[in-house]
């Protein structure tokens, strides 16, 4: 297993209570695999991320569970020993491709100093990777003499995932990359995606697009106020969905190709400070019953995940 | 219903007086740069495309926030750039607009029933009492209870309810002709279903015509009898939603259609080159060439016209396939 997620518990104590965004999560990555965590907004989808990278600050923590990645044990590991992982074996790409670009240098200088920071290269062999690296990005080779401003969004975006993969990393988490864009950007920004793990990368994106993330992934996990609430393979789970969440879900969103009506999910998602009592999913649950007010235990399925009563095995 | 035909705008672009003088000339930003549609009464039009293609503009200058550099508009068959100052004031009450942003449509400084008192005070239906009651009935319809919303201000509305106060505000005014403007695109997915059957309800309810902007053709496919696909400030194909979802004539609607992501995985894949080109710098010929995989000479010389009988495309060379 490249990636091993124990029991990942990581909170945020504010001024209105202690919110568990994260609330003991288990997930695992093989090499190669391609895994999406759909889910609305608030359920704690980036916080998981960050919790991987330990990109938590204060007021949050990591306050429980085990993260092993490559045969380390992250959530232990000095801050010294992260920053060699963090880019170097886990490359991050963010939704606003500003928040990993300086606007006032040049992309190839970016890229180099990047490059030079992590692995031993010269300058001018950096220099020769970045340009090959916005090549196999679909970018002009030099536009390396570029400040981000001279670039579109969807140009930004590539650059800035030229960068992770630049420096090789075995796993890739990208979170909501492609919301900013329009879809023909976006496709071509999943392909590059794409061509990462057929290197045997892995790769873990984050969105709120359920059709992406059947689209484009092996796996999917669902998350809902801080839980994973089903988690298996992507074509299954978006077929047959087995936990009233995720059927609520993909039965809200239209589809291109399909002809069906929408049914709106009723209510809102719950207030993490104050979660309502057993399952998080019951006040907009329509099979909701006397059981659910204690917390459903996390079965495993047919080989999925599912987190609610209906499922329990006697 | 409504018609248009050739309508344009331009936005000159910023220069420094001593670049007019090396040029000698002035660019433009071609924004909407010839488009001709019409939509029927209790029609819903999508317009979908990229990002910068002129949807919003061409949404802004119906509604009467922009004037067109060029083209006519009728409404109801009578042309609107040649009404009186009166006759149009009337028309603007029938022509509303809900828009992208929940945050920015909104006074911070204002109450939310008192948005809606203020759009029936501007357009002279109502005021005092009168305007309260029709306030509070239709914070009820949108969902909103009146007894709990009425004294709220924006700032304590999540973004879904604030688009229900946009949409009150443009519907109490029962207006017969609303251009939305990617009204569910800022707002959470799974709140994006009620927002969209709100809209749909007042659409039935009050026999609407309607322009639906969105750049999401799963959404486009769900609420409009008809989509129109902009490129770079043109129609290049528009039809009856289904034709033009499963059977795209012009490339760039294929390859548009190809990149939708679908729970029914991609069938087909239309490919497209490159970025989208500059409005200021619009191609010679066919607009959409430089990315088009199947043009050929005919196409960099001599632009298409949008022809065709009920659906109509703009393209030399047509495509024949079905998704
Ligand atoms: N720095 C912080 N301080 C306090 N609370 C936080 C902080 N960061 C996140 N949270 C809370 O943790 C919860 C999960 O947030 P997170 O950003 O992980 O959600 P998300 O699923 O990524 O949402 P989105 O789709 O909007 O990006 C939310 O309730 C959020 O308010
Ligand atoms: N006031 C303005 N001055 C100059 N250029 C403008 C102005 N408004 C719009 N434009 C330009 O006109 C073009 C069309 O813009 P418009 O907002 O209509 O596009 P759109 O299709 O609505 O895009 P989006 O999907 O991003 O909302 C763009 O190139 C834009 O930069
Ligand atoms: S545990 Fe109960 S409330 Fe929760 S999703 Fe299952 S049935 Fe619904
Ligand atoms: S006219 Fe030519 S370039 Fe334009 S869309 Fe048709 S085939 Fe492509
Ligand atoms: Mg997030
Ligand atoms: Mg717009």
């Amino acid at each position: 297993m490249l990636l091993e997620v124990e029991n990942l518990t990581t909170l945020f104590r504010t001024k209105r209570g202690i919110i568990k965004a994260v609330d003991n999560v288990s997930l695992s990555l093989e090499k190669g695999d391609f895994i999406s965590v759909v889910g609305e907004s608030g359920c704690g989808k980036s916080t998981l991320a960050y919790s991987i990278i330990r990109l938590i600050d204060s007021p949050g923590e990591i306050a429980g569970g085990k993260i092993y990645f490559d045969g380390k044990e992250l959530t232990s590991l000095s801050e010294e020993k992260m920053r060699k992982v963090r880019g170097k074996e886990i490359g991050m790409v963010f939704q606003d491709p500003m928040t990993s670009l300086d606007p006032l240098e040049k992309i190839g200088d970016q890229i180099t100093e990047t490059l030079m920071e992590h692995i031993d290269v010269t300058k001018k062999e950096a220099w020769g990777i970045a340009r090959e690296m916005l090549e196999k990005v679909g970018l002009p080779p030099d536009r390396v003499d570029s400040y981000p401003h001279q670039l579109s969004g969807g140009q930004r975006q590539r650059v800035v995932i030229a960068m992770a993969v630049s420096l090789n990393p075995k796993l890739l988490i990208a979170d909501e990359p492609t919301t900013a864009l329009d879809v023909i950007v976006q496709e071509k920004i999943m392909d590059l995606l794409n061509e990462m793990r057929k290197e045997g990368r892995a790769i873990m994106l984050i969105t709120h697009d359920f059709a992406l993330a059947a689209e484009s992934s092996d796996r999917i996990a669902v998350m809902y106020a801080g839980w994973i609430v089903e988690m298996g393979d992507a074509d299954r789970l978006t077929k047959e969905p087995m936990h009233p969440y995720t059927r609520g879900l993909i039965e809200s969103v239209p589809d291109v190709w399909v002809d069906r009506e929408i049914k709106p999910l009723p209510g809102f998602p719950p207030d993490l400070a104050k979660p309502p009592e057993g399952c998080r999913f019951r006040p907009r649950c329509p099979l909701a019953t006397e059981k659910c007010t204690k917390e459903p235990p996390g079965v495993e399925v047919d080989g999925r995940y599912v987190k609610c009563w209906l499922f329990e095995v006697e | 219903m409504l018609k248009v035909e050739g309508l344009k705008k331009y936005y000159p672009v910023q220069k420094s007086s001593i670049e007019v003088l090396l040029t000698k000339r002035r660019d433009f930003v071609r924004a909407v740069d010839g488009v001709t549609f019409d939509v029927q009464k209790g029609e819903v039009l999508s317009l979908v495309g990229e990002s910068g293609c002129g949807k919003t503009t061409t949404g802004r200058i119906l509604v009467g926030l922009e004037t067109p550099t060029d083209g006519k508009i009728y409404f109801k068959d009578k042309e609107v750039t040649s009404m009186e100052k009166d006759e149009l004031r009337r028309l603007r009450k029938y022509i509303q607009m809900v828009f992208q942003d929940p945050y920015a449509s909104l006074n911070p400084r204002m109450k939310i029933g008192e948005h809606l008192e203020d759009s029936l005070a501007v357009h002279g239906i109502a005021e005092g009492e009168e305007a309260k009651e029709m306030a509070m009935a239709m914070l009820d319809r949108v969902g909103l209870p009146g007894e709990q919303f009425y004294n709220r201000m924006p700032y304590q509305l999540s973004g879904g309810q604030r688009q229900r106060v946009a949409i009150a505000r443009a519907m109490i005014l029962k207006p017969e002709f609303v251009v939305a403007d990617e009204p569910v695109s800022m707002i959470d997915v799974s709140l994006r279903a009620a927002i969209l059957d709100l809209l749909m309800s007042f659409r039935e309810e009050y026999d609407l015509s309607m322009i639906f902007i969105t750049h999401d053709l799963s959404v486009a496919r769900l609420v409009g009898d008809r989509i129109a696909v902009m490129y770079l400030g043109k129609i290049v194909e528009i039809g009856e939603t289904r034709k033009v979802i499963h059977s795209p004539r012009h490339p760039y609607t294929a390859a548009l259609l190809s990149s939708v992501p679908s729970f029914m995985r991609r069938k087909k894949r239309v490919e497209i080159i490159g970025d989208i080109a500059n409005p200021i710098d619009i191609p010679s010929g066919c607009r959409y060439h430089p990315r088009c995989p199947f043009a050929r000479d005919v196409c960099r010389k001599d632009e298409p016209e949008l022809e065709g009988d009920r659906h109509l495309f703009a393209c030399h060379f047509p495509l024949e396939l079905t998704f």
